[in-house]
């Protein structure tokens, strides 16, 4: 099982897994919808008092925060007892166009060249994990919902300020990666 | 206690997103760069599922576990806040190579350096909760 498990999964058994997870919560009575937490973390510490934004009652979504928990929990298992030992199967254009730009695709999940305290140091490494945060959690309760909440949640469910939403997911992402990133990494 | 149950559910979440890809800043810039199907196909056999689910919940008014109808609430159509709070959060998914769920899914790997992620994405969050009522929706 385990080694079953442990094999690189095909994209058409992870779709169809994550609509499993967002089953699960429709007929607990839920909406998935991953950055609504972090609103409740916000309102959970009290932020309320200050800014009417966060001014609800974050204990109806406290179901949302044991998910969090979860999902931290869910990535730990994940690394250390279902880890594939091949290297990961990215594309060769996309090896070839990151090489470019200096990021050696290292057969990881992440870029190591990237992902550690020493490159938080750098300008690069501040813009890309404090102010890539920022992007985020600005931009997902100003659209009212992220990738889960918009693309998965809101595209089943036909609903057209959903696809708005994504379109703009997208108008972002291909900015940043056709336009910032060849000024950001050279 | 209910709290198990969306425990487990975060759990299943967290491995189905390492174990799908979706979590890696290379298959992000592979997506963004149009060079592979996988993600595309990630997305779209995640949806088509929810499609129909959705359309039976609603034809055969099904109810959930606690005997309650299951409801959908409508988004407000005001689009305007959708395409630039979108495009905001692209070019964070874009520099992270991560959107919500996968930043702490990472964080739970190992990756310690989220947390800088997390406390950014924190600060944005705090910041639109002040200028909510100032910005075009």
């Amino acid at each position: 099982m385990i080694s079953f498990l442990s094999q690189p999964w095909p994209w058409y058994v992870s779709g169809p897994a994550i609509a499993l997870i967002m089953a699960v919560l429709i007929f607990s009575g839920k909406t998935f919808g991953f950055s609504a937490n972090l609103s409740n973390i916000c309102s959970m510490v009290g932020l309320g008092r200050r800014v009417p934004y966060f001014n609800f009652d974050w204990k109806k979504q406290r179901w949302n925060l044991w998910f969090l928990a979860g999902s931290i929990a869910g990535g730990y298992i994940a690394a250390h007892f279902l880890q594939s030992p091949q290297p990961m199967g990215l594309s060769a254009a996309t090896i070839s166009d990151l090489q470019k730009l200096n990021i050696p695709f290292d057969g990881k999940m992440e870029p190591g060249s990237i992902f550690n305290w020493n490159y938080l140091f750098t300008g690069r490494g501040l813009l890309l994990f404090l102010g890539g945060g920022f992007f985020i959690g600005f931009g997902t309760r100003y659209a009212g919902g992220c990738t889960s909440g918009h693309a998965i949640s809101g595209l089943s469910n036909l609903e057209i300020p959903s696809l708005i939403a994504v379109i703009g997911f997208f108008v972002g992402g291909l900015f940043t990666t056709h336009l910032l990133f060849p000024l950001i990494f050279n | 206690m209910k709290a198990i149950k969306y425990i487990v559910a975060g759990i299943l979440f967290g491995i189905i997103m390492t174990k799908s890809e979706a979590v890696s800043w290379y298959r992000i810039q592979e997506m963004f760069r149009f060079q592979s199907i996988f993600m595309y196909g990630i997305i779209g056999t995640a949806v088509i599922p929810g499609i129909i689910l959705i359309a039976i919940i609603k034809k055969y008014q099904l109810k959930d576990m606690d005997g309650q109808p299951i409801q959908f609430i409508t988004k407000d159509k005001r689009w305007k806040k959708y395409l630039a709070g979108g495009s905001i959060f692209g070019m964070g998914w874009a520099l992270t190579g991560a959107c919500p769920g996968p930043v702490f899914v990472l964080l739970g790997q190992g990756y310690t350096v989220m947390i800088m992620v997390i406390a950014g994405a924190l600060a944005g969050t705090l910041v639109y909760g002040q200028l909510h009522d100032r910005l075009p929706q």
